[in-house]
């Protein structure tokens, strides 16, 4: 499959945090072609192993995770409608005239409706709504809803996947299926490479929450180094350039005190070398991403983070241009070739 | 199923070409001739039985949507509404844009860079724009040209119990009701309107009655139906699952209280489910239809819609069924009743 037939396919797994379950699954099996190993471990993180050739080999792990933006049921009234509360960050502005999908005993159909402007009150109309009064309807009364759903049930948004103009995609959890579409092409560009330093590709879980997934991977793991793939924004018109970069351009390769300098550089060096665009973003502390997580892990593991420019950001829009997961792919594949003696230089301060 | 099929066409007030182009293909074999007037209108007409009475039967072929009206340097698309639409809603949407039917997507801000103040703030639709991936303001233009029409794109999905979810309901409905009418005979001469514009002012109906000239008119359509949490009962407007809705006064018509009577005795008698439009605000068709020449007796009949102007109305199948089973049987009533022959 291609880059965009795996992002397809990807983009319409479900991983709310803590039903990351058949995701993962569905993922391995995506990824079982190209590794020595896969396995899902206990927070459902896929883990995935390319033996080195090095007798000295590295461990050097690459990691996106593939966890999504979500809801709880948090409630059920005796109409048959259904209240949330969020996983993750989720903007409820985003929310009317949504559709969702309730996870029960079967998958149900919600519809985050709206008052039609006919009705709409005046002093309504300006207003934000909240996610408390939001309520999802699912077509059914409580009674039987309750057959099928119970409160705390995982609910995730629906959208359609479509291709856009040029090499463009939208749809939903792009953040961070990009991502995951990245790790694939890594793996398919090194098929054949004998490379010397053992890699750990790791789908990991619960990123959305509290970076719990590749925190426990990290910690079993104990890599020398870290590679984190994440998705950034995008530039629109709503967002300074100091906090977004321009899809089609190649990565965003992050620089602060979060990221390894040595690995940053090497990245700029290989994206000079083997002419692979990308762009820099300077954050001054936290990226908001597993790097914050995988640099204190264990006795601490040098990290790099590069992102991959979406729009739209936690949105069931999100939109994507493939270049970027292509150039991406590259930049880590050229990282991944590197001798266990160069690696090792590079993780010395 | 008819209403995916008229669901999935797109027909924005002012370019209802394609929805237009598929009712005649579905009444060509119905009706004794069909015409498109000038503005788009189709006036398809069945003589029937020979009496003289003229009945109009209306529903409209458009649904609120959006029209191109400029393009940014970096390749976004500005646009404006067409037809009365929430600012709200619009923020993280897919649309269809234009004839070659590019999917786009209406931007919101990321919640990640949003400041305190900007969470609790609304988005005008001025300030939105639409992505269909373009890279500069030129390819923006080639893809997307000023006026083209834009869609909500919103597939037809069958939910819940006995459920559907659609964009333009709000009145695919009606257009699905008039053409299986078609597929009745009835006494009087039928004029079966499929009108254009009503989103925008009730414009295309204006033409159509004009030209029909009915003594009774029939608007069928989808209308509001607020039955959910957090509305207060009496301002539910009409509740899911419990039938045709008949409405006796909203913005733009008072209806002909004799023949609103007549179409509930009708429901009573066959069995169908009917209620009262409850709120006034609204309106449709009907207004412009009775305030034509020296007046026609008018009424509407809908399906109660929730979350219309909205890409995911919802309705309910058996509401439908009644308000099809309702203008069926009125038809046949008015038919065998001498008091309608002679015109009212």
């Amino acid at each position: 499959m291609g880059i965009i037939q795996n992002l397809e396919y990807l983009s319409q797994l479900v991983a709310v945090p803590g039903y990351e379950k058949a995701a993962a699954e569905k993922c391995a099996g995506l990824f079982k072609d190209w590794c020595d190993q896969v396995r899902v471990d206990k927070f459902f993180n896929v883990v995935c192993t390319r033996k080195g050739t090095g007798k000295a080999a590295k461990k050097l792990m690459i990691t996106a995770h593939i966890d999504e933006i979500g809801f709880l049921v948090n409630s059920i009234d005796e109409k048959g409608f259904a209240g949330l509360t969020n996983v993750g960050g989720i903007d409820s502005k985003i929310l009317l005239a949504q559709e969702v999908i309730i996870h029960g005993k079967q998958d149900v159909l919600g519809i985050i409706g709206a008052t039609p402007p006919h009705l709409l009150k005046a002093e309504d109309a300006g207003k934000a709504v909240k996610l408390r009064d939001i309520r999802v309807d699912t077509g059914y009364d409580g009674q039987e809803l309750k057959k099928y759903v119970s409160v705390g049930d995982t609910v995730s948004l629906k959208s359609k996947f479509n291709k856009m103009n040029e090499q463009k995609a939208s749809g939903k959890s792009l953040d961070n299926r990009a991502s995951i579409a990245c790790l694939l092409e890594i793996l398919r560009l090194l098929a054949a490479v004998n490379h010397e330093n053992d890699l750990i590709f790791i789908a990991s879980a619960q990123e959305e929450t509290h970076l719990t997934g590749v925190m426990t991977a990290a910690y079993e793991l104990r890599p020398d180094a870290a590679i984190v793939i994440d998705t950034c924004h995008g530039d629109i018109p709503e967002l300074p350039k100091e906090v977004s970069s321009t899809p089609g351009k190649g990565p965003e390769i992050s620089i602060g005190p979060n990221l390894h300098p040595k690995l940053v550089a090497k990245f700029f060096e290989l994206g000079k070398e083997n002419g692979i665009p990308y762009q820099k973003m300077v954050e001054a502390g936290d990226t908001g991403t597993e790097a914050w997580a995988t640099q204190v892990s264990a006795n601490g593991i040098p990290t790099a983070l590069l992102s991959i420019p979406i729009r739209y950001m936690h949105t069931a829009v999100e939109t994507v241009n493939i270049e970027d997961i292509k150039h991406t792919a590259r930049m880590v594949s050229e990282f991944a070739k590197l001798s266990s003696e160069q690696l090792g230089e590079l993780l010395c301060l | 199923m008819l209403i995916k099929e008229l669901t999935d066409l797109n027909g924005v007030s002012g370019n209802e070409n394609e929805v237009r182009e598929f009712i005649i293909s579905k009444i060509e074999g119905l009706c004794d001739s069909y015409k498109v007037d000038s503005i788009g209108n189709i006036i398809a007409f069945k003589k029937g039985g020979g009496g003289k009475l003229k009945v109009m039967l209306s529903a409209h072929m458009d649904e609120v949507g959006f029209i191109v009206s400029g393009h940014s340097e970096k390749g976004f698309i500005r646009f404006k509404a067409v037809g009365g639409i929430d600012d709200r809603i619009l923020p993280g949407k897919k649309v269809i844009v234009g004839k070659k039917r590019l999917s786009g997507v209406i931007g919101a801000k990321p919640i990640h860079q949003q400041e305190r103040e900007e969470r609790e703030k609304i988005a005008k639709i001025r300030n939105l724009y639409i992505d269909i991936g373009a890279d500069s303001k030129e390819e923006a233009e080639k893809l997307a040209p000023l006026g083209e029409f834009i869609a909500f794109d919103s597939d037809f999905v069958k939910f819940g119990n006995d459920c559907i979810k659609a964009k333009a309901l709000d009145d695919r409905v009606g257009c699905a009701v008039l053409i299986e009418a078609l597929k009745h005979s009835f006494d009087f001469e039928l004029y079966a309107c499929f009108t254009v514009q009503e989103e925008v002012g009730l414009r295309g109906a204006q033409v159509a009655a004009y030209n029909v000239m009915p003594d009774v008119a029939l608007v069928i359509e989808g209308t509001t139906c607020a039955d959910v949490p957090e509305v207060d009962k009496h301002e539910y407007s009409t509740v899911l699952g419990n039938g045709a809705a008949l409405t006796i006064m909203d913005r733009t018509c008072y209806c002909d209280r004799e023949l609103v009577q007549y179409l509930y005795d009708v429901a009573v008698n066959n069995g169908i489910k009917v209620q009262y439009k409850q709120t006034t605000t609204g309106g449709n068709d009907a207004g412009q239809i009775q305030r034509t020449g020296n007046g026609v007796k008018t009424a509407s009949i809908s399906v109660p819609c929730r979350y219309i102007h909205s890409p995911v109305s919802v309705m309910s199948g058996r509401d439908y069924e009644a308000v099809e089973r309702l203008t069926v049987a009125a038809l046949y009533q008015m038919s065998r009743d001498r008091a309608f022959k002679g015109g009212w």
